[in-house]
């Protein structure tokens, strides 16, 4: 074969080797084969971004991964031996709850979202977000193993399975999952990451600022770092969905959402008045899912519902939650004139000039 | 009164995103994401009406950059969750990195969410560091009426109290 004929031959083999413009603009992600299956598909290419928030969260997720093996729960034996039997009931009860949500979330709760992403990127974001919710699913059952016999274990999942308040708000969510309206499922995705989790998380938090179950509330600690970010994203995806619907459809989802709230807080109210009945602090839980519910809707984009002195938690939660909350940083008010200069943390130096 | 807006006299000042209304008092200088939990803060705040210039940071590295030379207040979020080094976005940094621009700033306000722990409002604290002057406040997300309310307030206050010219 002469040099001719062999330039010749690859030129013309090329002509199918690679598609056009036009293919590639055809070509679909794998989960749009069920609409499309005749369609090419096309592989998740992370060097051409389109939305530039996908890449900050996905590494801001990476950066933020964790397992519970790196946490030494085994170290809050002796705390947890100081716990009254019905402080343990109740941790073990509580842990079941958030089981039950984590697992609802890394199942169905990240995934009815990858079908209607609006990038490539989005589709993996929520495989990844998926993966920690098993994470933290899996870490409440390393607590379980540390700190409680089988019996205990078996008793906390028959106790799950039979409460009716868990099981109405799980299923109030699953509803929405399986609802036809992809921007639906992720109002029901923030709210659980952002509200539903921390009527359960209050507890931990309030043994740690009682200096109980300390290595318990850190790995509670990075489930709540996690829970900010896939409340923020969904949140974030929504809104930019929403600016592309009709405005009848931004009013039926506006409604949709308070609706699902108040449903969702009334079921809050009612599982946190019951599972920690005979807790002094149960007010102090009401406040605090106020607070989230605050929280949840700012992160789907909505002004905040509850006002000031309805979500006044208490210091002490606060300061477990992160201690740097409570330092007075209201120069405004005039109290401040003790305010902080900053905390020592380093810098990344080579990224600032002076 | 508005020379920053004048074209000719100094090509390289910005102009506010909104601009005061009546007499000028000071200005607020923010940053925000794609996110917009800033941007709308600040559209709720309308310190425009209380005499106050607001200027917005870019977000891409493209779009032209922002030059000030008047005191301000700056208020950005904090890219929580990861490491302290990262907690001040670029775009942020890259705005402060310009001593003509840094030389204005009065007092940092800074947004986060009480989840990243530690890490909570820690832009507040690194650029309160940094360049010495007070954390004033912080909001978390896009901020409640209470946290609208109290900015409007407390910036204009801050301006009557601290006059410079």
């Amino acid at each position: 074969m002469s040099q001719q004929e062999s330039t010749q031959e690859s030129t013309k083999s090329e002509a199918g080797v690679y598609a056009d413009d036009e293919m590639m603009r055809q070509s679909i992600t794998p989960p749009q084969y069920r609409v499309t299956p005749e369609a090419r598909i096309r592989p998740v290419n992370w060097n051409k971004i389109t939305d530039e928030k996908d890449l900050e969260v996905w590494n801001r997720l990476v950066s933020n991964f964790w397992l519970p093996e790196k946490v030494p729960l085994s170290n809050d034996i002796p705390s947890w031996n100081t716990l009254t039997d019905h402080e343990r009931q109740t941790t073990v009860r509580v842990f079941a709850g958030l089981t039950m949500l984590d697992t609802t979330q890394a199942t169905i709760g990240e995934l009815v979202q990858i079908d209607h992403a609006r990038t490539e990127q989005e589709q993996a974001i929520y495989t990844n977000i998926a993966f920690m919710q098993s994470v933290h699913a899996r870490s409440y059952s390393s607590v379980f193993s540390t700190l409680c016999s089988s019996e205990e274990i078996d008793k906390a999942y028959r106790w799950a399975v039979a409460n009716d308040v868990l099981q109405e708000r799980v299923h109030t969510v699953l509803h929405e999952y399986v609802s036809e309206d992809p921007l639906k499922r992720k109002v029901a995705s923030t709210m659980l990451s952002s509200l539903m989790l921390y009527a359960g998380f209050y507890l931990p938090l309030y043994f740690s600022s009682h200096a109980k179950l300390m290595n318990t509330a850190d790995m509670i600690r990075l489930i709540l770092r996690d829970k900010a970010i896939h409340g923020y994203y969904s949140g974030y995806k929504y809104q930019r969905g929403l600016e592309e619907r009709t405005q009848a459809d931004q009013a039926m989802l506006e409604k949709f959402t308070n609706d699902l709230l108040d449903k969702l807080y009334d079921l809050e109210m009612v599982y946190s008045g019951q599972i920690y009945e005979g807790f002094p602090f149960v007010e102090d839980v009401f406040a605090f899912v106020r607070y989230n519910a605050n929280k949840a809707l700012m992160n789907l984009g909505y002004p905040a519902r509850f006002a000031a002195d309805q979500t006044d938690v208490s210091s002490e939660i606060l300061a477990a939650l992160s201690p740097s909350a409570n330092e007075n940083h209201d120069f405004f008010s005039g109290s401040g004139s003790s305010y902080v200069m900053g905390h020592s943390e380093s810098t990344d130096d080579d990224d600032w000039d002076f | 009164m508005e020379q920053q807006q004048t074209a000719g006299t100094d090509s390289e000042l910005s102009a506010p995103e909104f601009a005061a209304q009546g007499q000028r008092l000071g200005a607020v200088v923010y940053f925000s994401s794609a996110s917009r939990n800033t941007a709308r803060f600040i559209a709720n705040c309308h310190l425009d009406d209380e005499g106050i210039d607001v200027f917005r940071i870019p977000l891409r590295p493209k779009d032209p950059p922002l030059n000030i030379r008047q005191p301000y207040i700056l208020m950005v979020p904090t890219y929580g969750g990861g490491s302290a080094k990262k907690a001040v976005m670029p775009q942020i940094k890259r705005f402060l990195n310009d001593p003509a621009n840094r030389a204005g700033i009065r007092g940092v306000i800074a947004s986060g969410n009480t989840n990243f722990g530690e890490a909570f409002c820690m832009a507040g604290d690194i650029i309160s560091r940094k360049c010495n002057v007070p954390f004033l406040y912080y909001f978390e997300l896009m901020g409640t009426k209470e946290d609208q309310e109290k900015v409007r307030r407390g910036v204009v206050d801050f301006f009557r109290n601290h006059p410079e010219s």
